[in-house]
């Protein structure tokens, strides 16, 4: 995940003046500008790296540590346990924070293949093609099978698979058999339904939706012997998706 | 040359606008367009019908740079797209120089004399450049290094905690970048 980048974007917090006093000790009031940027508001840090100095590459292949997602993970749990009526809006809430994480891993995924298709070859993919838009439903989860699942955790998904129910064809199912969000995770007894990895859901809802496919997506407790924690995300496309989809296909766009 | 550069959310929303002239050949990268200045909203307005055809070739082209996609001939207007994947949208228009022969009688005739001077005095200079001819190979490679520059921009600012998707571009540090990137590419 790309939270070493986050830790850069620091710029335009307005006056918590803890990260500014500990390195600019110099001044005696860190509210005042050490700059002389001439835009008054504008706080940059005392290294004069805004995010737009900062390259997006160089968190590429940087390893997270798991205990510290873990922590974060459980605690992003317990914010959003706060106040809810049930298990069903617990897994909203946790769906509505992976939403926006979605949107932006596109664009970063995007901007990665793109800036070194040139030497695409360590760990980009299988599919090292150019990379175009995703336009057509098979080509988009196939995008989130692969690309971005090993963005997030460092391999593809273990299945994709398509309703075989005729009276479903808008559905798909992408199956992660130890999902990594979930490792540390105990659900109670009495919360057997629960799964938090409709955060996972979430940034997949956020990537089919940045991609123009209206889309609902969440998760699902599966599990076999072998896997106890297996995980199915069900992604049910919207009408207008589904109508798109039979006019690309009689126009040939793949 | 002037080029007048937007970026559109998902949803219609102007996140970021900037005018601009052309900075090779001579150019001072000061945006003249044939409008008078009273009526510079000529601008977006043409930018902003190209949204119908745009959404159009976005399901025919996987591409994100979509190259020349409008034009508009009463303006000399010409568009081109960039998509990003997350769907945003990058929208140039750029207006060749006024050649003194060729004033149109349509919405451009409108221009003021003096703006016609001041245009008409840079038409040699910029004459030979790249951007004079808008459709050709050269400018659509200009086009995509400069769409290209503005998108790395464009995550860097997604990438923020502090940034959600459909909210107004205003870092000042964003716009140097693009300026930089018109008077580097265009």
């Amino acid at each position: 995940m790309a939270t070493p980048l986050r830790q850069s974007t620091m710029l335009s917090v307005n006056n918590s003046a803890t990260p500014q006093s500990a390195s600019s000790d110099k001044s005696q009031s860190p509210q005042t500008q050490t700059l002389s940027q001439p835009t008054p508001g504008l706080r940059v840090p005392s290294n004069r790296k805004t995010i737009y100095d900062r390259h997006l590459n160089r968190s590429r292949n940087a390893e997270l540590s798991r205990a510290s997602f873990a922590f974060l993970f459980g605690e992003m749990i317990t914010y959003a346990q706060r106040r809810v009526t049930g298990i069903q809006d617990l897994e909203k809430r946790l769906n509505e924070q992976g939403y926006p994480l979605g949107l932006r891993l596109l664009d970063l995924l995007f901007y990665r293949t793109t800036s070194t298709s040139s030497s695409a070859l360590s760990s980009s993919s299988t599919s090292s093609s150019p990379p175009n838009r995703p336009l057509r439903i098979l080509t988009l989860l196939h995008l989130i099978h692969g690309p971005l699942w090993r963005l997030l955790f460092g391999r593809s998904a273990d299945a994709l698979e398509h309703s075989v129910s005729p009276d479903t064809p808008n559905e798909y199912m992408i199956t992660d058999n130890d999902p990594l969000v979930n490792t540390y995770i105990s659900v109670p007894r009495e919360m057997s339904m629960l799964n938090c990895a409709a955060f996972v859901a979430g940034i997949i809802e956020g990537v089919c939706d940045g991609c123009g496919f209206e889309t609902k997506v969440s998760a699902h407790n599966q599990p076999s012997e072998m896997w106890p924690s297996r995980t199915v995300f069900l992604v049910r496309f919207g009408e207008s998706v589904m109508e798109r989809e039979k006019v690309l296909e009689r126009a040939g766009v793949k | 040359m002037s080029y007048y550069f937007t970026i559109l959310s998902p949803t219609d929303v102007p996140l970021f606008n900037i005018a601009f002239g052309t900075s090779k050949g001579g150019g001072d990268g000061i945006a003249r367009f044939r409008f008078p200045d009273t009526a510079q909203y000529m601008n977006q307005f043409i930018i902003h019908s190209s949204l119908d055809i745009l959404e159009e070739a976005q399901w025919t082209n996987g591409g994100m740079y979509l190259k020349h996609i409008d034009t508009y001939p009463p303006a000399a207007a010409y568009i081109t797209a960039f998509l990003t994947p997350s769907g945003a949208r990058f929208l140039l228009l750029h207006q060749p120089p006024q050649l003194p022969a060729s004033s149109s009688g349509t919405g451009s005739g409108l221009g003021s004399s003096s703006l016609l001077g001041t245009a008409g005095s840079t038409t040699r200079a910029s004459s030979s450049s790249v951007a004079a001819n808008p459709t050709s190979p050269q400018t659509e490679e200009a086009v995509r290094q400069f769409m290209n520059e503005v998108y790395e921009s464009y995550v860097k600012t997604a990438m923020s905690p502090f940034y959600k998707q459909g909210m107004e571009i205003r870092s000042p540090v964003f716009r140097t970048r693009v300026t930089a990137a018109g008077k580097k590419w265009l």
